[in-house]
């Protein structure tokens, strides 16, 4: 309690969690497109590529404004998705391909970049290595209003575009014959991603950014079959993730923020594809059960409605040994009797013996007819 | 009036020709089939009059004007597998895609839209399903819903890639059905087609493609076994075997 208190009158780390929760929201919100149209590693790609530009406008300038290094990050990201396209386009190369060549190019040049500004001992210079790994706990004011800034713009873009991504999404094709310009939207929506990114880069870092943009979704995916619910979902997901790392980062022993967060929405994602309404795993499979379980039943009152026919008496008692003869395909016999018991299908007539009710003849001969119960 | 009138149409992918120098004449209020083997350019035709290729040369017209000025007469039904049927959104959501290109930039759908994408649906059948999930449809479930989002374009003109691919005898039947209603109308529908044997059942004018046009006209003059032998090669008469040993 007394630590919570402490999160919202402490100045500095209100700051820092409104930012990564902005941060959140908006590469969440972006990432739903990027995930929907299988461009989850073109965010990979675009943050690592965007770190170059990190340290040469930095170079360039010689200041650490956030503006202006993510204006730099966002022209060298925007650079190195167009060598991909132009590799993609022009060589035998696939996309796969491509995105490595340009993800491990780009951030290998970054990496020497940061070495050479070590190197010259250029003034200002410590804090660029947060650019890496992230850390949410450098966010001043300043940061955060940028980025809040920003956010508006990409978010009512979105917004004023969102029958246009949805096309281009799901059927670019059909969309192009509608005459609207699908080659314009995906540049639109490409640079949106970017800015996602670029945005995120100093509380989270180069390496690891792509998980704000990848996770997210990928667990809201699993909660929604609707695209507005996955996106405000994914936004929901990634602000939470992004606060929680800020906070851990920055009350813990200085860890860098970028892994703390991946390790929070993992456990968002883990937990989602397992427990899930519908396409979780564990729901899935408690589903198959109560499937065979029915089968199960189905199963043994048709054997028991077969063995009263010959009887001419629909409720003859039958010997459990009988039904678990006939059942020797399926097992669970026992359980599957005292669950029509319970239904009020079957009576047990003495210790070994079980006859149908005038209701369980009756469902038998439906789901006879019909292959299934109601 | 022509419906469609194409002209030295051709389209190569780096220095391959996979349409070469085709010239068309659609009459309005047929149905239309393209038939020809895997790999004539059936689908590329398509795209190209539509202008989602880039032809190297050649000209189409649609009720004699170009396609970018005549694009609310043309209703579009692509590939079903050129989608992923796992995207979130409900049936009605896709139907209603087909009103887009009448709102235009930025309007949102009104009630009226959702009016109409319903409407759609009854006519395909699939009222019940508006609010489905579109992975749960099943292939002929798919078409029909893409069919629906082509009848809420209300052209006049149609373009439907393989909309028999995938479903089952009944609802090729229903489509059919819907297409010939679409004909009454005065309307004028050109389908790839896969089915040799129902050519002739289904579609009023044929147009035999690979590559080249082998032959274009209504049914009774262009559907020759002559023509068919130069479209398909020697792959015809295996075709025949088959279905004779299948038999």
């Amino acid at each position: 309690m007394d630590f919570l208190i402490e999160i919202f009158s402490d100045y500095t780390l209100r700051t820092v969690a409104l930012g990564t929760a902005v941060l959140g929201i908006v590469s969440g919100a972006l990432g739903t497109y990027a995930v929907l149209r299988r461009q989850s590693l073109l965010g990979d790609a675009m943050s690592h590529a965007a770190l170059p530009g990190v340290v040469l406008a930095f170079m360039i300038t010689g200041s650490r404004e956030p503006l202006v290094l993510i204006i730099g990050a966002g022209i060298s990201g925007i650079i190195g998705t167009l060598f991909m396209l132009v590799i993609t386009r022009f060589t035998r190369l696939r996309a796969d391909s491509a995105l490595g060549i340009i993800l491990s190019v780009f951030f290998g040049f970054g990496l020497i970049l940061l070495q050479v500004v070590e190197r010259l001992g250029l003034p200002n210079r410590a804090g660029l290595n947060v650019f890496l790994f992230g850390q949410a706990a450098t966010l001043l004011q300043r940061d955060v209003v940028i980025m809040l800034v920003i956010s508006t713009v990409v978010l009512a873009l979105v917004a004023l575009f969102w029958k246009e991504f949805k096309l281009l999404s799901f059927d670019r094709d059909f969309g192009s014959s509608l005459g609207f310009n699908m080659v314009w939207l995906d540049i639109i929506l490409i640079s949106l991603l970017v800015l996602a990114i670029v945005i995120g880069l100093q509380a989270v870092g180069v390496v690891l950014m792509s998980a704000m943009i990848v996770a997210p979704a990928a667990a809201a995916r699993q909660w929604t079959d609707s695209l507005a619910i996955m996106m405000i979902l994914s936004a929901i997901f990634g602000a939470t993730s992004g606060i929680a790392g800020a906070i851990i980062s920055s009350t813990g022993a200085g860890l860098s923020t970028g892994p703390v967060v991946v390790l929070v929405i993992s456990s968002i994602v883990l937990f989602s594809i397992l427990f899930a309404t519908k396409r979780g795993i564990v729901w899935s499979w408690f589903a198959r059960l109560r499937r065979q379980r029915v089968l199960r039943l189905e199963a043994v009152l048709n054997d028991m409605l077969k063995l009263a026919e010959q009887h001419q008496d629909p409720t003859h008692p039958h010997a459990m040994v009988v039904l678990q003869t006939m059942n020797h395909m399926q097992g669970g016999t026992r359980s599957t009797l005292s669950e029509l018991i319970r239904r009020g299908w079957v009576e047990q007539v003495d210790s070994t013996h079980f006859s149908l009710t005038p209701a369980g003849v009756k469902e038998a001969q439906t789901f006879m007819s019909q292959g299934q119960f109601n | 009036m022509q419906a469609l009138e194409v002209t030295d149409l051709t389209v190569a992918y780096q220095d391959k020709p996979v349409l070469w120098d085709i010239d068309l004449d659609v009459p309005e209020g047929i149905l239309m089939a393209i038939v020809g083997p895997n790999g004539a350019g059936k689908t590329t035709l398509i795209k190209s009059i539509l202008g989602l290729i880039k032809p190297a040369a050649g000209n189409v017209l649609i009720y004699g004007k170009s396609y970018a000025a005549q694009r609310h007469m043309v209703g579009y039904v692509p590939q079903r597998g050129s989608v992923d049927w796992d995207f979130p959104t409900s049936v009605l959501d896709v139907v209603m895609m087909g009103r887009y290109g009448e709102l235009g930039w930025f309007k949102r759908p009104s009630a009226r839209d959702r009016k109409l994408a319903y409407d759609a649906l009854e006519k395909v059948g699939m009222q019940e399903y508006a609010q489905r999930q579109i992975s749960q449809l099943s292939g002929g479930q798919q078409q029909r819903t893409f069919l629906a989002r082509a009848l809420v374009q209300d052209a006049k003109l149609y373009f439907m890639d393989e909309p028999f691919q995938g479903v089952d005898a009944t609802t090729e039947r229903a489509i059919i059905e819907i297409l010939q209603n679409l004909r009454e109308q005065g309307k004028t529908v050109i389908a790839v087609h896969h089915d040799l044997q129902t050519v002739q059942e289904y579609f009023d004018w044929v147009t035999l493609l690979n590559v080249r046009r082998i032959a274009s006209g209504p049914v009774s003059e262009a559907f020759s076994s002559e023509n068919l032998r130069r479209a398909y090669g020697g792959r015809i008469a295996f075709l025949k075997e088959e279905k004779a040993a299948g038999d």
